[in-house]
């Protein structure tokens, strides 16, 4: 009984929202207001990383803090062809996956061997490492970044230069990494995942080779945040090493707990709460990271079911 | 007839501390193998060197014939060693049943499968019901586990275990803390289970020591010094001045 | 090969190697003592270089400046710690690193509310402004040498405080086994106070040592704060022996890696392809250094024991 009375309400919002974004662009086409297109544009994109994220942090219980190498990963991926003149989308979005994922299989394979602390640290040094390594090719513009001239080309598909029709394709490739996820986290890997968040050593005494399943889900993560780097590359036309840096890593975990790591759409949210909170704070003041920060710690303290297990409790409440 | 597993000369030492010290022992097929001994005496180590959760420092362990010394325990468990633990060791954010069908999904192919609905999944769940009604706990299957009571916790440990579809299984205290009623409920199940299973017991509990066990291996400070049936164990005298006082030995 | 420039940047890399021993000594300790993550170590490092720029300012001396810096950032870390730091303590990681990542942005507002944007200089007395003649032909600004005499003298001190002393005892016995600490029936809650402090303190010294030569500015902490995570991941968390090997080590060979390594590499490549690949090579030489010691030795090189 709880369980439906919490499903409704949680599908009704899913609704909502998916509705709500479906008709953005007619309204913002309407009253001429580019601005919140962008926005969600951004919002969107974010919460693929996201939602990437919280596979790994919140289902696999790997606290990364370097999940921002891979938007930069993803975004020079598009940005460096295009700056050789190669515009081919499917061949970047294929570079973007694959570089990501190479990057995450094989950092992934020295973090997994560590625990805790030591994980959390060495995710944000490789992050940090990448970050160093852009900064320092002039080649691609180096601290400065790199502006890209052309969006990826998707041939007669779609043309996403038009920025209502990249819009759609970012909805859509939100829509799209929701239900993947949603599809791992439920599968027989989601379980085994789960299963080594809660006790790793039980779950290899049961016969799981933990380490494998935990690499593979890794790489996933960052072969799905990799293509949300290859969407932002688009969505801004311009890169920079300052995508990785690890403030970024850190305002995407901030996302994810804000959210609440235990749901599918947590983390749409998280990115919603922190693009407007952002947005609307830096509008009221200069010092606004003070506020900022001074959320994170209350959310901490205070908090910590994120603004789903606000749902949730509403939910359970209401019956 | 030879014996399922064949331990010869194992030790472990931790720091200066020995544990287990020239472990010889065979385990004959079908068997319960009690192995009992003051606290301290290294059951719980050789448990942990059979499961393949603490390397062994020396010594060889044949199951069936495979060495097995320097196997992972996740490849042990493949070949049909399950173990319980003394100190519950569960998933504790996960049902009861999930536990119970992780177990058996260890146990049934690769989980490289990313698509259909594990907790949809028959092969998964109709094995895994199976088992919770054979420990008791059908009742409780969508329960988180973290709420099961403490004997519940001990019940599912078992489930778990034999969800692996052990030949042999390794069970660590499973009356631990246990009321009288839980325990005879636990006697019963192991008795039921005997047939096509080889299990090592360790146990504090005489009273189910006695009415379970085949073969009994009494250790002392990491070695064995005594190993016979259940009648040859309680006649002899090393066995009696090992436990102070005997009276345990005796009441039994 | 140049020797005059080899033998400068070898006192370099000391230089480097020292400013992060002092920040990482603190993080290792804090880690092994409180099993607490804190991010927000590099804030203090900055927060102690704008204090120096103040406090010279008011006294017209850097000496003074430095004298009531120290225990100014002290005392923000102690505050900080009786404040936020304490309720975290029993919460897990991923709470810490939160809670920490929070108090860096406010650290870093709140410098730009009191100091402004701009970084702030602070200049040197006349008698550390020059140079030394070190060996015949070499040498080396006196004030960089004072930073590494200061940094190698403070990590002989901390030695023999944490070898010699009770209280270093006291720390030694809880960074190897934490629940030591409370069954020696100390005041748990003053010591990671004090603790946490004295890590400030150290973490300001060496903010206000670099701030002459790269002037105090807004996020400076932020960038050398993962190196000194590289430093204690290297070294092994918790073991201040460790941190010192593992900052010297990372001192010298991000140094030479920087001035030597196109050289090097233009024995194996052409000079064209080794102009291109040596910066970025060097930059990340660290984490290259970092991942081939994880491969072989997960918990670091001295792993503390009975954990």
């Amino acid at each position: 009984m709880e369980k439906a009375t919490r499903f409704t309400l949680r599908v009704k919002i899913t609704v909502v929202i998916f509705l709500v974004l479906f008709f953005l662009p007619i309204y913002t086409g309407l009253t001429d207001n580019g601005f919140y297109l962008d926005l969600v544009n951004r919002l969107m994109i974010l919460a693929i990383a996201a939602a990437s994220l919280n596979l790994i942090l919140g289902h696999g219980g790997m606290i990364s803090f370097g999940h921002a190498a891979y938007l930069g990963i993803g975004a020079y991926c598009v940005g460096i062809p295009a700056y050789y003149g190669v515009d081919n989308g499917p061949l970047q979005i294929f570079l973007a996956v694959a570089a990501s994922g190479i990057f995450a299989l094989i950092t992934g394979a020295i973090c997994l061997r560590t625990k805790g602390v030591y994980f959390i640290m060495i995710t944000m040094a490789f992050t940090q490492m990448v970050f160093f390594g852009f900064v320092s090719v002039e080649e691609y513009g180096g601290d400065d970044g790199l502006v890209i001239d052309t969006r990826s080309n998707f041939g007669s598909f779609i043309n996403i230069e038009d920025n209502i029709n990249l819009y759609y394709f970012i909805l859509i490739s939100l829509i799209i990494c929701l239900f993947l996820i949603h599809k791992i986290t439920k599968s027989r890997f989601g379980l085994v995942i789960e299963g080594s968040r809660s006790n790793e050593q039980r779950m290899r005494s049961i016969g799981f080779d933990t380490y494998r399943y935990r690499l593979i889900c890794y790489v996933i993560a960052g072969c799905i945040c990799g293509y949300a780097g290859a969407l932002l590359g688009n969505f801004t036309n311009f890169i920079s090493p300052e995508m990785m840096d690890w403030a970024a890593s850190g305002e995407l975990i901030f996302m994810v707990i804000l959210g609440g790591t235990g749901s599918l759409l947590g983390p749409v949210f998280g990115a919603a709460a922190f693009v407007i909170l952002e947005e609307w704070l830096s509008s009221l003041t200069l010092y606004w990271h003070f506020i900022f920060g001074a959320l994170l710690i209350m959310v901490v303290l205070f908090a910590r079911g994120g603004i789903s297990g606000i749902v949730t409790y509403l939910g359970n409440r209401k019956q | 007839m030879t014996p399922i597993l064949k331990i010869t000369s194992l030790c472990k030492q931790f720091g200066g501390i020995t544990a287990t010290n020239n472990i010889d022992l065979n385990i004959n097929e079908g068997e319960i193998h009690a192995v009992i001994g003051p606290n301290g005496a290294g059951k719980t180590t050789l448990i942990s060197q059979l499961s393949g959760d603490l390397k062994a420092d020396k010594g060889a362990i044949l199951f069936q014939g495979d060495l097995i010394t320097n196997m992972p325990s996740n490849k042990r468990s493949l070949l049909g060693i399950a173990r319980t633990f003394q100190i519950t060791s569960l998933m504790l954010d996960m049902s009861t049943l999930d536990n119970v069908a992780l177990a058996v999904q260890a146990h049934s192919g690769h989980s490289y499968r990313f698509w259909q609905d594990a907790r949809q999944d028959n092969q998964l769940i109709e094995p895994a019901l199976y088992v919770l009604k054979q420990v008791g706990l059908l009742g409780r299957k969508d329960i988180i586990t973290r709420e099961l009571s403490h004997g519940e916790h001990r019940q599912l440990e078992i489930a778990m275990a034999l969800a692996t579809q052990p030949k042999l299984l390794l069970l660590d205290e499973p009356m631990a803390g246990m009321g009288g009623e839980e325990t005879q409920k636990l006697i019963a199940i192991f008795k039921k289970l005997k047939t096509g299973k080889t299990m090592i017991l360790i146990e504090h509990d005489m009273n189910a020591v006695f009415s379970l066990a085949d073969q009994i291996t009494v250790m002392v400070y990491g070695e064995i010094i005594a190993t016979g049936s259940p009648k040859e164990i309680r006649a002899n005298q090393k066995v009696k001045a090992a436990y102070l006082g005997d009276e345990e030995l005796q009441t039994c | 090969m140049d020797w005059v420039l080899f033998v400068t940047q070898i006192l370099n890399g000391l230089q480097l190697g020292v400013l992060l021993f002092l920040l990482a000594s603190g993080l290792t300790l804090i880690f092994g003592i409180m099993d607490f993550v804190n991010l927000a170590h590099g804030s203090l490092y900055m927060i102690g270089a704008y204090f120096c720029g103040t406090f010279t300012d008011i006294t017209d001396s850097f000496f003074y400046g430095i004298i009531l810096a120290i225990p100014a950032t002290a005392v923000v870390g102690v505050i900080v710690e009786i404040i936020i730091i304490r309720r975290l303590y029993s919460q897990d990681h991923l709470d810490h690193v939160l809670a920490t990542f929070g108090l860096i942005l406010c650290f870093d507002a709140l410098v730009h509310f009191a100091w402004g944007p701009e970084g702030m200089a602070i200049p040197l007395p006349a008698i550390l402004d020059g140079q030394i003649e070190i060996l015949p032909d070499i040498v080396f600004p006196t004030f960089r040498l004072l930073i590494i005499t200061t940094g190698l003298t403070l990590a002989i001190i901390l030695y023999l405080v944490i070898t010699r002393t009770r209280s270093g005892m006291l720390i030694r016995a809880g960074a190897s086994n934490r629940t030591m600490i409370g069954a020696l029936g100390i005041d748990i809650k003053t010591l990671f106070t004090l603790v946490f402090g004295a890590g400030a303190a150290m973490a300001g010294l060496a903010g206000m040592m670099i701030s002459p030569i790269t002037e105090a500015s807004i996020g400076m902490g932020n960038d050398i704060i993962i190196v000194a995570f590289v430093v204690i991941i290297i070294g092994g968390i918790g073991s201040v022996k460790g941190a010192f090997i593992a900052a010297i080590l990372v001192g010298f060979i991000d140094t030479m890696g920087r001035s030597f390594l196109d050289t090097f590499l233009k024995l194996l490549l052409s000079a064209e392809s080794a102009e291109t690949a040596a910066p970025a090579l060097s930059a990340m030489l660290i984490y290259i250094l970092m991942a081939t010691i994880l491969i072989f030795r997960p918990q670091g090189l001295f792993p503390p024991r009975g954990r």
